[in-house]
């Protein structure tokens, strides 16, 4: 008894419990027989296999650490890894025997016996707590009777149905087929041999903890790249399509799925390479900070000079599929870049900006269709209109920051979503119809053609989202630093003292949304040639959520950090397109997580990581 | 002519009636201090004046013009500045930033040149120059929004509650500066809670009661006056 109440043990049954009601969660919402159907590593571990066994693999490695810090022997961090494998496993195996035949009569007892357990145990708290004897018969048949009603109709559902997925619809033969390896015919075998998987990877972990440091992080560089690779077959694949024959490319993958060989070999070379750089990474990295000005300066030229290749490269080593992605990436970042400006720089909260980028993608999509809609036949190009959809955004953001300069904070975000709202309205009406098209959209918008050449592949398109993402990179950076930058900080910070300090905070403002549309109206131009066709539904609210989430995500008034916001927000669930429905749950799940742990950002800036530190060592301070 | 003239000023907050024909004049070269309690329209005053709030009647006229309906981000470069309630310095820039912000108006290049005398007046801040400014104790905060009002070149200074939350210490430092500030020649509105130690320094004192003034002289008659005694100073 002493045992459990050891803070060390909770610990243990805590997390261990924690991971095993992920894992039967998971198999609930139907994810790991989902993930079944993608093989890692070719007949030999499917992605849902490996979800079960990543469970107890990182809780016990987590765990470990835990009880290191608190001072566990060896041994005991061994056995901690051993408990957490088996708890992973519990919940599961327990909703296995439910689900099966011969044992279903554990789940009637459980399901009979509940309402009376639950009744007496509240009962007897109250009794303790010292109340009437008629009030604590009150509490037991009330609680009795509301807990029963519950599990006995749950019972005759399960009566009259036969089985579990009545209830728990993905409880299903697939479910049982990967959590008993493949053992359905055989339960006992099939729950020994889940158990003991799930045992050894809650001791695998706890292992890995204890190995010395260069091994350990060797191992982990190994096992982390060559899991990644396999998860993102297909992503995977379509990069190495670009580079290398067919024949080789066979060698490696059977389909989208890494074979054996190939497998073990990435795991070798990443193993070894990780081995390397957890020998030598500190010893480079300390040369590195040894070299002299002059040296470092032409290292970081030469630096750029690969970053720029590979950027100008970056569609021909990563094929169309990808490249597609890229530039839905790149409009993104724009967008990102734009909106920035009002939130990262003048601290307006903006969630109506999907009213510029509207702006530009119906003013391209207006001016240079070709189809019935378009006012000018191919008069106009792209290149031409690429200005005016820009200053349109521009005009739009001004117009509609006018009635809102006064307000601040929630009340701003809550008015420019209003107008964000309008927008969406507006396109889809009857009276803009003869116009725009209504629900039906602007159909046949050209390419863009760039000397004579159509630009209508994404490889080609992608240079057009570099150059306008680069060009607004620098104006963005040149307006951080600049005076009107100054202003937008000032006001941030406290709107009274800024106009305190001659401020003019309604010009400020105003110049903060009207320069902060333009990267919209552009964005929105260059979706439109991209997709050809524009129509209402494509400017839903989810288009302000998305660039305000990967502003947030990346870093708040970080550039850097908006380029891998948008990476990881857009171009992550495009590349788990293959989990279906469930890149939404992951989405999800990432964004609460980054907000838990990261919240200052992927790449925060110098400003949101000093208020963090300064809130952690207050928080320090008070302890 | 007074360098400030405040004439029958009634300021509402909406429905509230907060300033009800307030009048003073401020002489230039004065230190001038209003004192009063909690709500007896402090704060609102020096609001009114600085164009953050605009009065509903009255007029405030400031070196012969009348200045009650202009914004306030025009009247720094006229040459008021305030030092706000509670500090307000910009907590998650540098002190040379913040500095920089208070310079923001001016259009001449001797800015370097006062950060450099700001500094001489506080070298506290020098040796914090590049620490950010929400980092900063409580006292030096202050000498920041001092430093700050201060690199506008203003020829009135609005100070509002400058010991409010300091350390009786650091209260009399405050003061001296304050002091010193007005020997350079700046006319200065203090706003202070803290009567004993406002009457000390200031020429004369205007006592403030619910939105109106009730008690005007000069600082060491109002030390020696019954009632403020009584009611500002603590003396029985």
């Amino acid at each position: 008894m002493d045992l459990l109440r050891s803070q060390a043990s909770r610990t243990v049954l805590a997390l261990g419990l924690l991971s095993g009601a992920f894992i039967l969660f998971t198999g609930a919402v139907g994810m790991i027989a989902a993930f079944h159907d993608r093989e890692v590593v070719d007949r030999f571990i499917s992605l849902g296999q490996l979800l079960l066994l990543m469970a107890p693999f990182v809780t016990s490695y987590y765990v470990a650490g835990r009880l290191d810090e608190h001072g566990g022997a060896p041994p005991r961090i061994l056995a901690a890894g051993l408990v957490v494998g088996l708890l992973t496993a519990l919940p599961s195996v327990v909703l296995l025997l439910f689900n099966s035949d011969e044992f279903r009569f554990l789940l009637f007892l459980v399901l009979r016996l509940a309402p009376f357990v639950a009744a007496s145990a509240i009962a007897w708290q109250r009794h303790q707590a010292g109340a009437e004897i008629q009030a604590v018969l009150g509490i037991w048949l009330l609680v009795a009777v509301l807990v029963g009603i519950v599990t006995f109709s749950f019972a005759l559902i399960f009566e009259i149905k036969g089985d579990l997925r009545s209830v728990l619809v993905n409880i299903d033969r697939d479910w049982v087929d990967v959590i008993t390896f493949d053992n359905r015919k055989d339960l006992p075998l099939g729950i020994a041999t889940f158990g003991l998987a799930s045992i050894g990877a809650g001791f695998a972990g706890s292992v890995l903890y204890l190995m010395p440091a260069v091994p350990r992080r060797a191992l982990i560089y190994g096992l982390g790249i060559t899991t990644l690779v396999g998860a993102f077959g297909e992503t995977a694949r379509l990069i190495l399509q670009e580079n290398v024959d067919s024949d080789t490319l066979r060698e490696i993958f059977r389909r989208d799925t890494l074979r054996q060989n190939a497998a073990l070999a990435l795991f070798i070379i990443s193993t070894a390479a990780g081995f390397l750089w957890a020998m030598y990474g500190s010893k480079v990295r300390e040369n590195i900070g040894n070299i002299d000005s002059s040296s470092r300066r032409r290292l970081n030229f030469i630096g750029l000079v690969i970053f720029v290749a590979f950027m100008l490269l970056l569609p021909w080593l990563i094929g169309r599929t990808l490249s597609d992605v890229a530039v839905t990436i790149g409009i993104f970042v724009l967008m990102g870049l734009g909106l920035n400006i009002a939130i990262g720089l003048a601290g307006l909260l903006d969630l109506g900006y999907l009213t510029n980028y509207a702006v530009g993608a119906y003013i391209l999509a207006v001016l240079t269709s070709i189809g019935p809609l378009g006012l000018f036949k191919g008069t106009f190009t792209f290149w031409m209109v690429i200005p005016l959809a820009l200053l349109a955004a521009m005009f739009a953001g001004f117009i509609f920051a006018v009635p809102v300069l006064r307000m601040r904070g929630d009340y701003l975000a809550i008015a420019t979503l209003g107008f964000g709202e309008i927008i969406g309205k507006l396109a889809i009406s009857d009276w803009l119809k003869p116009l725009i098209g209504g629900a039906q959209g602007v159909q046949a918008i050209p390419k863009p053609i760039f000397f004579g050449a159509e630009l209508k592949n994404p490889e080609q398109l992608y240079y057009i989202v570099l150059v306008a993402s680069l060009v607004c990179l620098f104006v963005s950076i040149r307006l951080n630093n600049s005076r009107t930058g100054r202003q937008w900080m000032a006001i941030r910070e406290d709107e009274d003292v800024a106009t305190a300090m001659g401020i003019d905070t309604a010009r400020a403002k105003l110049l903060a949304f009207t320069l902060s549309a333009a990267t919209g109206g552009v964005a929105g131009a260059i979706f439109a040639a991209k997709v050809g066709t524009v129509f209402p539904n494509s400017f839903t609210v989810f288009i302000s959520i998305n660039v305000l989430s990967l502003i947030i995500v990346g870093g708040i008034a970080s550039n850097p950090g908006i380029v891998v916001g948008a990476i990881v927000l857009i171009g992550m669930p495009e590349l788990l397109r293959e989990f279906s429905e469930f890149r939404f749950l992951l989405y999800g799940a990432l964004l609460i997580l980054m907000m838990i742990k990261r919240p200052q950002g992927l790449i925060p800036s110098k400003i949101v990581t000093h208020e963090h530190q300064s809130g952690v060592k207050a928080k320090l301070a008070a302890e | 002519m007074a360098l400030l003239e405040v004439n029958d000023i009634h300021t509402y907050y909406g429905n509230i009636h907060a300033l009800k024909g307030l009048s003073f004049e401020v002489d230039a070269g004065e230190i001038i201090a209003l004192i009063g309690s909690n709500g007896a329209g402090k704060t609102t005053t020096l609001r009114t004046i600085s164009g953050l709030m605009a009065p509903r009647e009255g007029s405030v006229s400031y070196d012969g013009e009348e200045i009650s309906r202009t914004r306030a981000d025009l009247l720094v470069s006229k040459g008021i500045s305030m030092v706000p309630e509670g500090r307000g310095v910009f907590a998650k820039l540098t002190v040379e930033e913040n500095l920089d912000m208070g310079a923001y108006v001016r259009q001449d290049s001797d800015v370097k040149e006062d950060l450099k005398s700001a500094f001489s007046l506080f070298p506290r801040l020098e040796e914090r120059k590049k620490q950010f400014a929400g980092t900063l104790s409580g006292g030096e905060q202050q000498m920041l929004a001092i430093a700050r009002a201060l690199m506008s070149k203003p020829r009135l200074l609005l100070l509002d509650e400058p010991s409010m939350g300091l350390a009786p210490v650091l209260v009399d430092g405050v003061f001296d500066t304050v002091q010193r500030i007005a020997n350079d020649g700046v006319t200065i509105l203090l706003v202070e809670q803290n009567a004993h130690m406002a009457l000390q320094i200031a020429d004369r004192g205007y006592v403030l009661q619910s939105g109106e003034v009730a008690i005007s002289d000069t600082a060491a008659n109002l030390q020696q006056n019954e009632t403020v005694q009584k009611t500002y100073l603590g003396i029985d």
